[in-house]
């Protein structure tokens, strides 16, 4: 082999960065998220049910948002039909958060250990999530 | 062949170095306007647009002015044009690309680029812009490679390129009359709103880029030890003359319309650009400085003792550039949204993130024709020492 | 799982055709248009509703220095207040005479005229110059009329900016959250890198409500109301006083209207 110092030297360098994330942690696993569910509009709910079901949701729910936001937004089309029949009002804030009003013990846990950051939360918002926007009082 | 730019002297080293340098400290800031957003340009409300696309704009002229070259060669047989085209393919390719990066870092939402093809919308010009702008690159890219390989082989290039080359020349115009579209379309300004808008583009592409291209083979021909034939020189010059004369007269034109109609929607942007309106002139130096390099380019290449003196051929050039740059990107751009639609004036000044952006952008183009030149150029000296 | 993408997505599609006839009924003019008695659902057809505004600068002009309907709007849709004019974000706004129209002042106009502050916002043009440029289709006309944006699809390439021939369009130049006074918790924010305007309150229409500058005025200067409908308060109020519209030469039929 032509240059085997160098190649050699190279493919270490190589394989010990690709695998940085391994050996960094010393094989331990991220904990599992565990998104909480107690928020009091939920506890205040007879039926502890949400637009579809939870394994649904797990799955779909960024699909159905999606369809949401073009349903409501370009087509005006403001009520959704669950799969049984009840009219829901399309709106993540006002709907979704509503109940779901702990994005940090909830959505947060999830999107993080997966590290998804969803451009979501740069417009829609909750009411407690307002503290953390910096404010300027009018000044540019 | 690319790894003919990884060889090269002291001085080729460093121009290359400070063109990283120069696309670092651009890059940098341009991941702060990632972050903070367009704010940190100069740009407002009423004046939308600013530097970068005032930089789309002229670089979009720049690029199709290779066809000054191709058409004489192919439609009409100008042989002598033969060995300098590939540097116009070559700075179409660079040009081209300056332009889409100029527009990537215009957008206020850069990472929803592709909404623009996953939503095709036909109605909107912006969309065919970007049909044309990529269709020519591409052809370039085609064109430029399979040449450049056959001149590696000393072998004439291979026929089927012969389309593309021939496609080229109503590509050319369409990308530039595509992008005055943008502007000639819009109800709300009236110093775009006027069917010369195409015309006085073509006619200031025509100028500006063959005028580029002689800069760059004249600064080959002092560090390389190649040089182009003076008579083909000669011959883009009085294209040059003829296209920037076009150019300063359909700006006679607009003046002519917007004055003797009297009304007072076109004379204000005028007003403003040449002599200020209600007291605001910052532009005012600029397009003065425009008009007198145009007038002096023009003269010097209409003058053929002037035109066939080196020193004055560049400064020709050179001034031609100048003027059709401030025209195009300063005037055209910034002056359209002067005033603004309630007859009000916010002038514009670049910030200094923007201002590095831009240098940023510029170097990344010329690092590309610094690395497409070399390669011609390197064949250009192996074809010399043959002889 | 209990479901595939597939069918999940038929069933969603089948469900808002289903669900289409009953949100049109959420979207009629009848409780918004409470003056009087005829709905506009005699028509039956989407087509039937064309919304549209009428500035009774008349009635204006006797407040000045009021601003309930810019302050309703701002408070409405989260609308940030930037001081630096050249960044400014504004939905509704007022401007004198001769930059509401410029080009018709003359200097024999009553002082009345020239002191009065016109509120300007966006048009709502029928062929809106915006809608033809946006090479996304982000910005685009519904069938009742109104121009909307679409906040997740702008690429903020501006060419909407610089075709609206009124100025009525703005651009999030930095992140407007820190900008933003008091918080309307129903409705969300925008982020920097889009653009926005007035929206003609589509979020309020669609639970019947009226626009919240006309709720907020308190004088009765702005009316809305369904321009195909001609029984409605804004056709009746057309028909009988003079009106303008906003440099009306350049075809964009604009659906703000001006009683002066």
């Amino acid at each position: 082999m032509y240059d085997s110092s160098k190649i050699i030297i190279g493919l270490a360098i190589f394989v010990g960065l690709v695998t940085s994330p391994l050996w960094l942690n010393k094989g331990k696993a991220a904990p599992k998220p565990t998104p909480k569910l107690d928020t009091p509009a939920i506890q205040q709910l007879e039926k502890k049910e949400c637009v579809e079901s939870r394994a649904f949701m797990r799955a779909a729910h960024m699909q159905l948002l999606n369809v949401w936001r073009d349903q409501a937004l370009r087509k005006g089309e403001r009520t959704y039909i669950n799969k049984k029949g009840e009219k829901i009002k399309i709106s993540l804030q006002n709907t979704c958060m509503k109940c779901h009003s702990n994005k940090k013990e909830f959505c947060d846990t999830c999107h993080n250990y997966t590290d998804i950051k969803p451009y979501c939360w740069d417009c829609h918002f909750i009411p407690e999530g307002r503290k953390t926007w910096a404010s300027t009082e009018g000044h540019s | 062949m690319i790894e003919k730019a990884l060889k090269g002297g002291p001085r080729y080293w460093a121009w290359i170095s400070f063109l990283l340098l120069v696309i670092v400290i651009g890059f940098m800031f341009y991941l702060r306007q990632l972050s903070t957003g367009l704010g940190i340009t100069g740009m407002s409300r009423d004046i939308s647009w600013g530097v970068y696309i005032a930089q789309f704009t002229y670089l979009v002229g720049v690029a199709a002015g290779a066809v000054m070259l191709v058409m004489p060669k192919y439609l009409h047989g100008y042989k002598r044009y033969g060995e300098i085209i590939i540097f116009g393919e070559f700075l179409a390719i660079a040009a081209v690309t300056m332009c889409l990066l100029f527009i990537v870092a215009d957008l206020g939402q850069p990472m929803r680029l592709m909404n623009v093809l996953l939503h095709p919308t036909p109605n909107s010009i912006l969309f065919w812009d970007m049909i044309v702008l990529n269709g020519y690159l591409l052809i370039n890219l085609i064109v430029g490679y399979n040449t450049i390989l056959a001149m590696k082989k000393n072998v004439p290039p291979p026929g089927w390129i012969k389309p593309f080359i021939y496609l080229s020349i109503p590509w050319a115009f369409s990308i530039h009359t595509v992008t005055a579209f943008l502007y000639c379309g819009l109800p709300g300004r009236h110093a775009w709103l006027t069917a010369i808008m195409a015309p006085r583009f073509l006619a200031s592409a025509f100028a500006s880029g063959p005028a580029f291209l002689v800069i760059m083979l004249m600064i080959i021909k002092r560090v390389t030890r190649w040089s182009p034939d003076p008579e083909a020189i000669q011959n883009v010059a009085r294209t040059i003359c003829y296209a920037m004369i076009a150019n300063l007269f359909f700006l006679c034109l607009e003046f002519f319309t917007a004055f003797y109609s009297n009304i007072p929607g076109h004379m204000h942007p005028l007003k403003y650009l040449f002599w200020g309106l209600w007291g605001y002139n910052s532009l005012v130096p600029w397009m003065r400085v425009s008009i007198i390099a145009g007038v002096i380019g023009v003269f010097i290449m209409l003058i053929p003792p002037l035109r066939r003196k080196e020193g004055f051929l560049i400064l020709g050039c050179a001034a031609i550039v100048l003027g059709t740059w401030i025209d195009k990107g300063v005037g055209l751009v910034i002056g359209g949204f002067i005033p603004n639609p309630f007859e009000k004036i916010t002038e514009y000044q670049p910030t200094l993130p923007e201002i590095s952006i831009t240098l940023a952008i510029w170097a990344t183009g010329f690092l590309i024709l610094t690395v497409l030149y070399k390669m011609v150029i390197y064949l250009k000296e192996r074809d010399l020492a043959v002889e | 799982m209990g479901i595939n993408r597939r069918s999940f997505l038929k069933i969603v599609g089948l469900s808002a055709l289903g669900v289409s006839s009953g949100a049109w009924e959420v979207l009629q003019p009848g409780e918004v248009d409470a003056a009087h008695g005829h709905a506009a659902a005699e028509h039956g057809t989407k087509a039937a509703v064309r919304w549209a505004m009428v500035v009774d600068m008349r009635r204006c002009k006797e407040e000045k220095g009021c601003t309930k309907c810019i302050d309703a709007c701002r408070l409405v849709h989260n609308i940030p207040v930037i001081d630096n004019p050249k960044r400014e974000v504004k939905w509704i706004w007022k401007e004198g005479y001769e930059h509401a129209f410029p080009d018709t002042h003359n200097e024999y106009m009553s002082e009345e005229f020239k002191e009065a502050q016109f509120i300007l916002m966006c048009n709502h043009c029928d062929n809106p110059p915006c809608v033809r440029v946006c090479p996304t289709k982000a910005t685009f006309k519904r069938p009742d009329g109104i121009v909307a944006m679409d906040y997740h699809r702008c690429i903020g390439c501006r060419f909407c900016m610089a075709a609206c021939p009124y100025g009525s369009r703005n651009l999030n130049w930095v992140d407007p959250r820190p900008y933003i006074r008091e918080v309307n918790p129903e409705f969300p924010t925008r982020m920097k890198g889009v653009v926005e305007k007035c929206n003609f309150c589509v979020e309020r229409l669609a639970q019947g409500l009226l626009p919240a500058c006309v709720e907020a005025c308190h004088c009765g200067a702005l009316l809305f109301g369904n321009l195909h409908d001609p029984e409605s308060k804004v056709r009746r109020v057309l028909r009988s006083n003079v009106s303008m519209r906003r440099k009306p030469e350049l075809g964009t039929h604009p659906c703000v209207f001006y009683l002066v």
